[in-house]
């Protein structure tokens, strides 16, 4: 059978298991008829132009696993930024580990979505955010019918949330190939101030694919600042569609660094709904091997006297393949608009690919918006530079590929962040650098 | 140290050294001068290995091997230093850093250990005092933002850490008020022994006011055509280039 007449049919087994009362029951129900509309997307649709499920979607993966494995810190712990104290959301195959989590709610919700979603007290943020800013497209329709679990984070106005917190999701391989559909909805009240960490990790070789689904509200004058970290195996795929809903004076940044994975695929979605906003997407990408890594940006300026920046740095080696494809729109209204993109490529091999579309819609007249792609190769001065000092040629394609990517962590808050992609940066780039002296 | 002979080497078949001889002998301070577009700065990058010069004849022999083959990190492992005219800028990657990896790979290429970390901040505090360098100079990203003249300050630092046999300075005076060149000359000066040596490359003679060649080569249009002692640079000062190319008929 067809994963997606498996989904579409096992939606009805899905419904016993949850309270058809709720009135996300609704919203489900026509999740699930617009994805049996729509179908996954196909090399045909625009937006899914380079990048071809196929070779993921024919796995027979199990939707719904029967028992989850169990792990010990010790042998993930390098999972975790674990040199800092944070909250922590933590998942295996799907379902919350209690173990290896820290909840709080101590004036903040730092929780499952599983409790959001049944449980009488949050019913009012449930019926004021849940699913009202993910698009209707047939991924996240498909997300959304079977939403269940997932991390759900609330931060009451006035709080600065000292602690970051961590989101992550193990797959043991307890099953022979695993369908995940984490859900998760953080919404951030007024002047509140959160950093978030997102991953998805698998521990074994046998496949999987995750259809990952997040709403986030940064309401008047918010900070939202979130990283995820997507370092996955070989065997491991991932859908995230991110989703932001910005009002007046609110920061959010989210940080994407693409180290790993089988296919990856961004769809990573701003809307400016207020004045004096402030987005900032940016992205290192750096595969190898037959790794794909999409992605696919919007940034909607819908009132005046906001910004925008992106700033996305790939590098690309052996069958490697990157898309970038960035939108900016802006309104007629949103006048006084700063926009900012820019994505810069090099190909270390012959045979590795880069797509890259720029997409400005602007419909006001008095703003500034810039944009700019490159795709290149290192600069042959810098190198013989660096070799003339006694420097190796596959070292000095290293350091100048770190200075390349380099100036993208300039803006990560978190040291232990900073220092964490270095490393790996380094690591994948096969380059010794003396960080430490 | 270092023996050339007949050296041919073009770009994009382009032939700019014509046969070139030179010797230099340990100790040895040698000028090369000449008009722009001579072959001044090619034959420094050609001495160093820059790959995209093709040499078509000739020899390059540093302390009796031919290099011709290597490979620039290996011409810099056996004691080749180029100080360039324009030094590139390395984002994110701090002065001391580039340093320390630029020394434990000419350490590793010897099959010697890493440096010891208490050893290296010694020898750089001491090199950077002989260049009059700002700690916080050194926590900087190299070269990025830095003036003409901290750049090529900071190319006489690197060559200070790295102790070469054979320096080649290319228009290493360029861009540096009188200040710095005092301090870069200074520096120069203090690096040099009987077992190394340098070639100067430069346009004008002020910088040899300051390093005292105990050479002085002319090269035009790829050949060195006319040799003498330090007084041969004052005669170019005083009479341009114009006179050389009567001379040789040019």
């Amino acid at each position: 059978m067809e994963l997606k007449e498996k989904l579409v049919s096992s939606f009805m087994a899905f419904e016993n298991t949850i309270d058809i009362d709720s009135p996300v029951h609704d919203i489900r129900v026509d999740a699930i008829k617009n994805f049996e509309a729509e179908g996954f997307p196909t090399k045909k649709q625009e937006a899914w132009k380079y990048t071809s499920l196929n070779s993921v979607l024919k796995n027979d993966f199990s939707v719904f696993p029967k028992e989850t494995g169990a792990l010990d810190y010790k042998d993930v712990k390098q999972y975790f930024i674990h040199d800092i104290d944070s909250y922590k959301i933590i998942f295996i195959d799907g379902k919350y580990s209690s173990h290896l989590s820290a909840t709080t709610h101590d004036g903040i919700d730092v929780c499952l979505m599983s409790a959001a979603l049944n449980k009488p007290k949050y019913k009012l943020i449930i019926d004021n955010y849940f699913n009202k800013i993910a698009t209707k497209d047939s991924l996240s329709s498909l997300n959304t019918a079977f939403s269940a679990e997932g991390a759900y984070i609330h931060i009451p106005k006035n709080k600065v949330v000292e602690k970051p917190i961590q989101i992550i999701h193990f797959s043991t391989g307890n099953e022979a190939a695993l369908m995940l559909q984490p859900r998760n909805l953080i919404v951030v009240g007024e002047n509140s101030h959160v950093q978030i960490i997102e991953r998805h990790q698998s521990l074994t070789d046998n496949p999987t694919l995750t259809n990952s689904v997040t709403e986030i509200f940064a309401n008047k004058r918010a900070i939202v600042d979130y990283y995820k970290i997507q370092n996955d195996k070989q065997s491991a795929s991932l859908i995230d569609n991110t989703f932001i809903n910005q009002k007046q004076e609110s920061i959010a940044k989210v940080h994407t660094f693409s180290f790993g994975g089988k296919l990856t695929r961004n769809n990573l979605n701003f809307y400016q709904n207020g004045e004096r906003i402030d987005s900032t997407m940016k992205g290192i990408t750096i595969i190898g091997d037959k790794q794909h890594v999409d992605h696919n940006t919007l940034v909607h300026h819908i009132e005046p006297n906001c910004e925008s920046h992106q700033d996305y740095k790939g590098i690309f080696d052996a069958n490697s393949t990157g898309v970038f494809n960035g939108k900016v729109v802006v309104e007629k209204e949103a006048q006084k608009t700063n926009a900012f993109q820019a994505n810069n490529n090099i190909l270390v091999s012959d045979k590795a690919t880069i797509n890259t579309k720029p997409q400005l819609e602007i419909f006001a007249d008095d703003v500034k918006c810039s944009h700019g792609c490159t795709i290149g190769q290192l600069d042959e001065s810098a190198m013989f530079y660096l070799r003339s000092r006694g420097i190796p040629e596959k070292e000095a394609r290293g350091l100048l590929m770190y200075a390349f990517s380099n100036n993208v962590l300039d803006s990560v808050a978190i040291p232990e962040i900073k220092s964490r992609i270095t490393k790996l940066i380094a690591q994948k780039l096969g380059v010794n650098i003396g960080f430490d002296l | 140290m270092l023996k050339i002979n007949n050296l041919h080497a073009s770009v994009e078949d382009k032939a700019i050294l014509k046969g070139i001889n030179l010797e230099v002998k340990p100790g040895e301070v040698h000028a090369i001068m000449g008009p722009n577009g001579s072959g001044k700065s090619t034959l420094a990058s050609v001495i160093a290995g820059k790959e995209e010069y093709e040499v078509e004849e000739g020899e390059i022999i540093l302390n009796g091997e031919d290099i011709e083959e290597l490979s620039a990190e290996e011409r810099a492992h056996k004691g080749v230093f180029l100080s360039f005219q324009y030094p590139v800028e390395i984002p994110g990657v701090t002065v001391t850093n580039f340093m320390k990896t630029a020394i434990n790979e000419t350490r590793k290429a010897k099959g010697l250990e890493d440096m010891p970390a208490n050893e290296m901040l010694k020898l750089i505090r001491e090199k950077s005092e002989l260049l009059e360098i700002d700690r916080k100079f050194l926590s900087r990203s190299l070269n990025e933002g830095f003036s003409g003249g901290e750049k090529k300050r900071n190319e006489i630092f690197q060559m200070a850490m790295l102790e070469p046999k054979l320096a080649i300075l290319d228009e290493t005076d360029s861009g540096l008020d009188i200040d710095a060149l005092r301090i870069v000359a200074n520096g120069v000066n203090k690096l040099k022994s009987k077992d190394n040596a340098t070639i100067v490359i430069t346009h004008y003679q002020r910088l040899l006011d300051y390093i005292v060649p105990d050479y002085v080569h002319v090269l035009y249009n790829g050949r060195i055509v006319k040799s003498g002692t330090k007084e041969l640079a004052h005669e170019l000062e005083a009479k341009g280039y114009d006179w050389i190319k009567e001379e040789i008929g040019a």
